[in-house]
């Protein structure tokens, strides 16, 4: 498919950092696909729909700097949704979102709500300002928080706050965030045997974002994170290179 | 009735099968390809490497058209030296790993083949049709494709291939000077160069604007292009462009391909290694023939 024309109706300043863009058109997606965004002229890069009709950004380069920078009538290009997405399951369900890793979770955490699913959510961020659609997942279940410097909630790293919880009790965990937060999160899952019970989103440099060229590819397996992925169950990515090395545009290996 | 027999020699490497995973596609990590050599493929060939490291183009660089799939990619690589570890992992995989490399000059060539240690055989990427520098733009000049070729055999000790481009007048005269070089085998046809526009912007969709079609649009042109090189060439012509099904590798071998590759078509279907050599297979154990009464058969048909 070509990319498909999206206008911009609405801009919402999320954070100091973060933006949340409102188009006209609802791609037709499971929570946790994702979308390729086309800045025409600038570059294209895969995003998570944060709602059936948005896309949430962090400014951290030159195509997320020029979405942040966009007005409502603005357009872009949409090609997808593309990936697996999350599997819906379980009725005790923990969800640990860290900085604009909450993007993919929120809609999921609704989808959970109409599933009657009993949600945790534990909502990441470096300080409180940061901290990403408190309020909206505040309707789908009880929410905590944890900042780095302790602004808001709980003081420390997410892994701290898990610590809180009898996490045999829960069904399955959705996560996503940095990916060091992410390997702590599935080590902390592992030393309890959760790590089956635990869906991660990834995020890797992507060129196709359909399968074929190959950049995304994570180790040992080979996996594709655009076709395979970008939600991968924890087991398979315990011996994975996930928290090791990620690569760069050229294919070269980056250690984290 | 006796089993047809799947496997194959070709330039001198063994495979169980002549599927092949054609080069660009699932190509750059060692993993991808290890996990592409448990998928029932006979051979498989590398992302194009180049003596530096390389971004690529900026993105969009591939989008799936109703027709076929047009890519811009710009031969992201690491480099040979980078790429070492990975062809390690890949030749893990326990089938032949044929690494596709791409240069500007001669000595570029003869340089990647000596850093690279484990290939099974190379594939010289003089077909590219979206980069300033390489693949077409040396793969349309007959003379540079002897000498590169010339290069590549000097300096290696395992099979040369030569890729070939479609966007020339006749690609019969490139595939004669890369038989002159000492090519063990020519492969055709890499991407025809193409173009996509976006009607609600006007934008090129492509980040280097153009780029090369792949998919089942090119296949015609494709085996025209095996058909006519299988009649002018005395080494074998390895045929790829557009094969998504066993009917398409049968034509293609018929044609005059020794061996198919498969890319493009990996986008709809990851078991497509397998299914293909099976059918493969039952078609030839159907009617009581091996591959080698179907390559090129197409010639014998009609008046020469």
């Amino acid at each position: 498919m070509k990319p498909v024309n999206a206008v911009i109706k609405e801009v919402i300043k999320e954070t100091p950092t973060i933006t949340t863009l409102i188009f006209d058109i609802k791609p037709d997606a499971i929570p946790g696909q994702f979308v390729m965004v086309w800045i025409r002229g600038v570059d294209e890069v895969p995003m998570a729909l944060s709602h059936p009709n948005s896309i949430t950004v962090q400014r951290v380069g030159d195509a997320s700097e020029t979405l942040s920078n966009m007005k409502p009538g603005d357009s872009i290009g949409l090609r997808g949704p593309f990936g697996n997405g999350f599997e819906l399951t379980g009725q005790r369900i923990m969800i640990i979102a860290g900085g604009v890793g909450a993007a993919p979770l929120l809609p999921l955490a609704h989808q959970l709500r109409l599933r009657d699913a009993k949600i945790s959510i534990l909502l990441g961020a470096k300080t409180s300002k940061e901290l990403l659609f408190e309020e909206q997942f505040s309707r789908s279940g009880e929410l905590k928080a944890a900042t780095d410097d302790g602004s808001k909630g709980y003081h420390g790293v997410i892994t701290g706050l898990m610590d809180k919880y009898d996490l045999n009790s829960f069904d399955m965990f959705y996560v996503c965030g940095p990916e060091m937060m992410m390997r702590a999160v599935l080590d902390m899952l592992h030393v309890n045997g959760l790590e089956n019970r635990s869906q991660f989103s990834l995020h890797r440099y992507f060129k196709c974002g359909i399968g074929v060229c190959g950049s995304c590819t994570i180790d040992p397996w080979g996996l594709r994170v655009c076709k395979d992925g970008p939600v991968f169950y924890g087991d398979i990515l315990l011996n994975s290179e996930l928290g090791k090395y990620h690569r760069d545009v050229t294919g070269k290996k980056i250690m984290f | 009735m006796t089993q047809p027999e799947l496997s194959i020699e070709l330039t001198g490497l063994g495979m169980k099968n002549p599927v092949i995973l054609a080069a660009g596609i699932l190509g750059t990590t060692g993993a991808s390809l290890k996990r592409i050599a448990g998928s029932g493929v006979g051979a498989v060939i590398t992302k194009s490497i180049g003596t530096i490291p390389e971004k690529g183009h900026p993105n969009p660089s591939l989008v799936a058209l109703e027709c076929g799939l047009l890519n811009a990619m710009g031969l992201p690589n690491p480099s040979y030296k980078e790429f070492n570890d990975e062809l390690a992992t890949a030749k893990e995989g326990d089938v032949p790993v044929i690494v596709s490399i791409f240069g500007s000059h001669p000595d570029e060539f003869s340089e990647i083949i000596e850093g690279l240690e484990g290939a099974d055989a190379f594939e010289l990427n003089l077909s590219c049709p979206h980069s300033q520098q390489y693949g077409a733009a040396v793969g349309t000049d007959p003379v540079l494709v002897e000498k590169i070729t010339k290069a590549a055999k000097t300096t290696a000790s395992v099979p040369i291939w030569v890729k070939l481009t479609p966007n020339v007048t006749d690609i019969v005269t490139i595939g004669e000077a890369a038989s002159r070089g000492g090519a063990d085998a020519v492969v055709a046809i890499n991407t025809i160069r193409s173009m996509a526009i976006d009607i609600h912007s006007g934008y090129p969709i492509l980040g280097n604007l153009y780029g090369g079609l792949s998919g089942a649009a090119i296949r015609p042109v494709a085996v025209k292009c095996v058909y006519d090189l299988y009649r002018a060439l005395d080494i074998p012509v390895i045929g790829v462009g557009g094969v998504s099904k066993w009917e398409d590798a049968v034509e293609m071998m018929m044609a005059g391909a020794s061996a198919v590759q498969i890319g493009s078509a990996i986008y709809d279907n990851f078991t497509i290694f397998s299914e293909i050599s099976e059918a493969l297979f039952t078609f030839l154990k159907s009617r009581d023939l091996n591959l080698g009464d179907i390559i090129g058969i197409a010639h014998k048909k009609v008046k020469q």
